[in-house]
């Protein structure tokens, strides 16, 4: 079963790679679009991928931050991340993964309930956000917020790791799953 | 004129949009050329159609005439209506017939008049040997209802009829019934297809929608055409599944085809099927009943929209056979029954 490492290889010099999974591609093309768009001091580069195992290919650079889109309206969606994320190295729930759930904003669309995505975020210790991909300047400002994240994550930002953004967006969360 | 056929007239002149108002008309061919230029198109519809009913009663229309406009009207507006379908039969030793126009819409008529003395039919030739029939139901003692009319498209030579029924249902089996007759079948039924769209409905009926008249581009094989169209893209973004969506891509086409689907509203599928569970224990197991239960997918193009699915990364590629038969079964309405 392959799984993605996230210190297999050599970090690129000033490079920094985000993966987008998740099934519908025109709101991860789109997505990918506005964060290219920022402007940046790292040179970015974005992979989308349905699902994993990614295909084998060894020109592909080290990921620094994996984003699973969920798209509320979608079982098949919310399915597909729950099978991918057995093909994801430990490591990488150190704060260089997070979930991304879309499609809130039309309650009467929604098949898979918020419970849902906030339970497996919390098994999986990793932050959750929550954002309306199809309106632009949501998805602009959620692209803002995933570039300076994956900068972090790629190590660019002095003082700041991806383990300490990890614990800061813990303690400003919503009360535990127990609490609920 | 009676004032019932005028007020039929009046109305039905009210129905039309005031675009298509001239082109109808000379349809209809009722009023010379030269008589339709002395009219005033540019006043409001209601007064309009004062002159115009004006103008039929020194001309003496009919409510034959009457009805032809209807029919004219329908067909243009044939998306108005929701039309079913019909399949008839011949027994297997019979003799083929020779078909006669004439012959069935007399024979038609004369049925229908026999069992209901009160009946308007009408019938005008359409494009491809088609013929459009009208029947405003009435019965023994009263008046016909030319609100309520039941419209049918024949094709002569096929076992086909669509119909859009009227909402007066003890009308079916007889409508089904001067049909047989007049056309020399011996058994009707109504097929398991429904739709607005009278086009697609023959589309699929007579099986021509797979029929692709521009030339394509299908020799190119299906990369080089993506990557036509990635050229603007940012080198900075990469498709990690490009393997994957060709496979999809390609049997999205493999099961849909390269050209347009016809155009269907719904899909209705009813499932009569006993509970089954791998514990093989609890109430629903044990209840001898099958379950019930009306599944229906709604659309304005409901084969264009499932078409999509796969590629949209809404469902999985291959999709149900249960939605993917749908043009090549005729049908739109499926009993699911355990074997």
């Amino acid at each position: 079963m392959s799984v993605l490492m996230p210190m297999d290889k050599l970090p690129g010099l000033n490079k920094a790679t985000i993966l987008l999974v998740g099934t519908e591609d025109a709101l991860l093309q789109q997505l990918a679009e506005a964060m290219l768009q920022e402007d940046c001091a790292s040179e970015l580069q974005v992979h989308l991928a349905k699902s994993l195992p990614l295909p084998s290919n060894g020109s592909r650079p080290r990921i620094d931050l994996i984003v699973f889109v969920i798209n509320l309206h979608s079982k098949y969606s919310f399915q597909n991340v729950e099978e991918s994320l057995c093909h994801v190295d430990s490591r990488f729930f150190l704060g260089k993964l997070c979930f991304l759930a879309t499609g809130a904003g039309q309650e009467s669309h929604c098949s898979v309930h918020q419970s849902m995505v906030v339970k497996l975020a919390h098994t999986y210790r990793s932050p959750l956000l929550f954002c309306d991909l199809e309106v632009e300047s949501f998805r602009a400002s959620m692209a803002q917020r995933l570039v300076r994240m994956l900068q972090i994550c790629a190590g660019h930002v002095p003082g700041v790791s991806a383990l300490n953004l990890l614990s800061l967006l813990r303690s400003s969360e919503s009360p535990s799953l127990e609490e609920l | 004129m009676e004032e019932t056929v005028a007020e039929f007239l009046r109305r039905t002149i009210l129905k039309i949009p005031m675009y298509e108002m001239m082109t109808i008309l000379k349809a209809w061919d009722f009023f010379p050329e030269e008589q339709l230029q002395t009219v005033n198109f540019r006043q409001r519809k209601e007064q309009l159609a004062v002159d115009l009913v004006l103008l039929c009663e020194k001309k003496s229309a009919s409510l034959n005439d009457v009805a032809l406009l209807d029919i004219i009207y329908t067909q243009a507006h044939r998306n108005h209506k929701v039309w079913d379908v019909f399949q008839m039969s011949e027994e297997p030793d019979d003799d083929v017939n020779l078909f006669d126009m004439e012959q069935f819409k007399s024979s038609f008529k004369k049925t229908l008049q026999r069992a209901l003395r009160n009946v308007t039919v009408s019938f005008r030739n359409a494009e491809e040997n088609a013929v459009w029939i009208r029947v405003a139901w009435g019965t023994q003692c009263s008046k016909p209802n030319q609100y309520k009319p039941t419209y049918v498209v024949y094709y002569p030579q096929t076992p086909y009829a669509f119909a859009s029924l009227s909402t007066l249902k003890s009308t079916v089996p007889l409508l089904g019934q001067a049909l047989k007759i007049a056309s020399n079948h011996h058994q009707i039924m109504k097929m398991d297809l429904r739709s607005r769209h009278l086009d697609s409905l023959k589309a699929i009926v007579f099986k021509q929608y797979n029929q692709v008249f521009e030339n394509h581009n299908s020799t190119k094989p299906l990369q080089e055409r993506n990557l036509g169209q990635n050229r603007n893209v940012d080198p900075r973004l990469i498709h990690e599944n490009t393997v994957e969506k060709e496979r999809i891509q390609r049997i999205t086409e493999e099961t849909f085809g390269d050209y347009p689907q016809p155009q269907l509203e719904f899909a209705q599928y009813k499932l009569e099927t006993k509970f089954k569970s791998d514990i093989n224990r609890g109430i629903l197991a044990e209840r001898e009943e099958p379950l019930r239960c009306l599944v229906k997918f709604s659309s304005p193009h409901l084969l264009e929209a499932l078409k999509s699915l796969a590629p949209a990364g809404i469902a999985d590629a291959p999709l149900s056979p249960l939605l993917t038969c749908i043009p090549s079964k005729r049908k739109n309405y499926f009993k699911i029954r355990d074997k």
